[in-house]
């Protein structure tokens, strides 16, 4: 029987129509044009590709459609898009451009009901719960929303508990404390989620090497790994370089 | 020309992208004046089965549909669930099918170890050639052939020579199946790079 390979997710950020990278949910950098950036992934043949407008919700805006259907017209590859999300139309908007799932975050935490709609309707294989979760001074982890802006009272294990329970298809747990650090995933975050739910978990925030990849997979129990900072600069602090790890690599990293 | 069957079940664009792309123009049909034209059929489909079939009703496709491709004999691909609405039921809900291929649609839960291979279905995965088809003409150039899945449910032929691609998940399903001119594929060529765009090109060379 065959097992699938590990999936590899490039997790790009959108800021209304410009890619950025961030740390710890700050510090923006600009990285470039997402149509442009698309191409070369098409190029290099990633596994699927995750857009996240992480100021869309914060600012109350809906889903810049016009960027989205310019993104899924260069696009071969599988695709994920989240921010912003607010009702079904938009939803429905999302695929007919061309995305196979969409990520939901803020208004999964304001009304949990929307994650049922969205899957009655579409199934729950398109559907992707976001969970954003921070550490306190105290050790214990948070769920925040609107792009790490607003705390809420849930923590991580019992929302994405709740979140399978509503119907989504697989969960995107990020680690917030990681994000954009190059010093690997959260394994104890990852591994407390993936140990008590039966969706695929996307770990995401802090892939600095390969080894990070194998790592989350292997003892966090990771169903796929998102990638950021390392696919899109050539090294912490160095300039923008669009990459994706070989084949090879990533099978090495896997063994 | 090649007809895009748009009943409100999402993914459109990409495949009418990858048609562009292999340089093949395609249309977009809502209703059945576009369906009337149509010389091939491509039916996608992403979400529920109940949900598709009521579209399809709805929008009063159905008894069209069934003139296209069992009289005129309009050579149809479906798509994912698109190829799910082929086959007779599905366990995903209660309305009949198409029914334009002898096979059912089966859930993964209950039939295979969840703990081990999750479900939905959900990545890259390898198929199997089991019968030559048109559809998969060229495929042999190929060191390996993988597809985009995204699934909860999988078809099941009632007999193994509809079947052309098998893949393997917990157990082996009908990836691909062909009777006739009605061919589906239950991955997304949209999305699987150039296996997908061989697999657009044999169909629009049909």
């Amino acid at each position: 029987m065959t097992v699938l390979r590990p999936r590899v997710i490039p997790c790009l950020l959108l800021n209304d129509e410009s890619l950025v990278k961030t740390v710890k949910f700050g510090a923006y950098t600009y990285i470039g044009d997402p149509v442009n950036t698309v191409r070369i992934f098409n190029e290099l043949e990633v596994d699927e590709l995750a857009f996240l407008d992480i100021t869309a919700s914060r600012q109350s805006r809906r889903p810049n459609f016009k960027i989205l259907e310019n993104i899924a017209n260069e696009c071969f590859m599988p695709l994920a898009y989240g921010g912003g999300i607010c009702d079904i139309e938009d939803v429905g908007r999302i695929f007919s451009i061309g995305f196979e799932k969409v990520a939901i975050n803020s208004h999964a935490i304001r009304n949990p009901a929307f994650i049922t709609q969205v899957a009655d309707i579409y199934g729950s294989q398109s559907l992707i719960g976001s969970i954003d979760a921070r550490k306190n001074l105290w050790g214990r982890y948070e769920v925040f929303s609107h792009g790490g802006t607003k705390k809420d009272s849930r923590n991580p294990l019992e929302w994405a508990q709740e979140l399978e329970r509503l119907g989504a298809g697989e969960l995107l747990l990020t680690s917030m404390d990681q994000d954009g650090t190059w010093t690997g995933y959260d394994i104890k975050l990852t591994q407390s989620v993936t140990s008590k739910v039966n969706v695929p978990v996307i770990a995401n925030g802090g892939a600095g090497t390969v080894r990070h990849i194998g790592d989350v997979i292997k003892k966090g129990g990771a169903s796929a790994a998102a990638v950021g900072s390392i696919v899109v600069f050539q090294g912490k602090g160095l300039g923008v370089l669009v990459s994706f790890p070989s084949k090879q690599e990533l099978k090495d990293c896997l063994a | 020309m090649l007809t895009v069957v748009d009943y409100g079940m999402g993914n459109l664009g990409s495949i009418v992208n990858m048609f562009r792309k292999i340089g093949v123009q395609t249309v977009v049909a809502v209703d059945p004046a576009g369906i009337e034209r149509a010389d091939k059929l491509l039916l996608p489909g992403v979400g529920a089965f109940d949900t598709a079939m009521a579209r399809i009703e709805q929008q009063g496709l159905l008894e069209l549909l069934n003139h296209k491709v069992l009289v005129e004999e309009v050579p149809i691909l479906g798509i994912c669930l698109g190829m799910q609405l082929l086959t007779e039921s599905s366990e995903e809900g209660t309305l009949p099918g198409l029914g334009w291929i002898p096979a059912k649609t089966l859930a993964f839960k209950g039939r295979i170890d969840t703990v081990r291979y999750k479900v939905p279905h959900m990545g890259w995965n390898t198929v199997e050639m089991h019968r030559e088809s048109p559809l998969t003409a060229g495929f042999e150039s190929f060191e390996e052939h993988r597809f985009y899945f995204v699934h909860s449910y999988f078809v099941q032929c009632d007999d193994d020579r509809h079947s052309i691609l098998k893949t393997a998940y917990g157990l082996r399903f009908d990836s691909a199946v062909q009777n006739g001119n009605i061919y589906g594929a239950q991955f997304h060529p949209e999305k699987s790079h150039a296996f997908g765009m061989q697999l657009f090109r044999n169909f629009a060379r049909l």
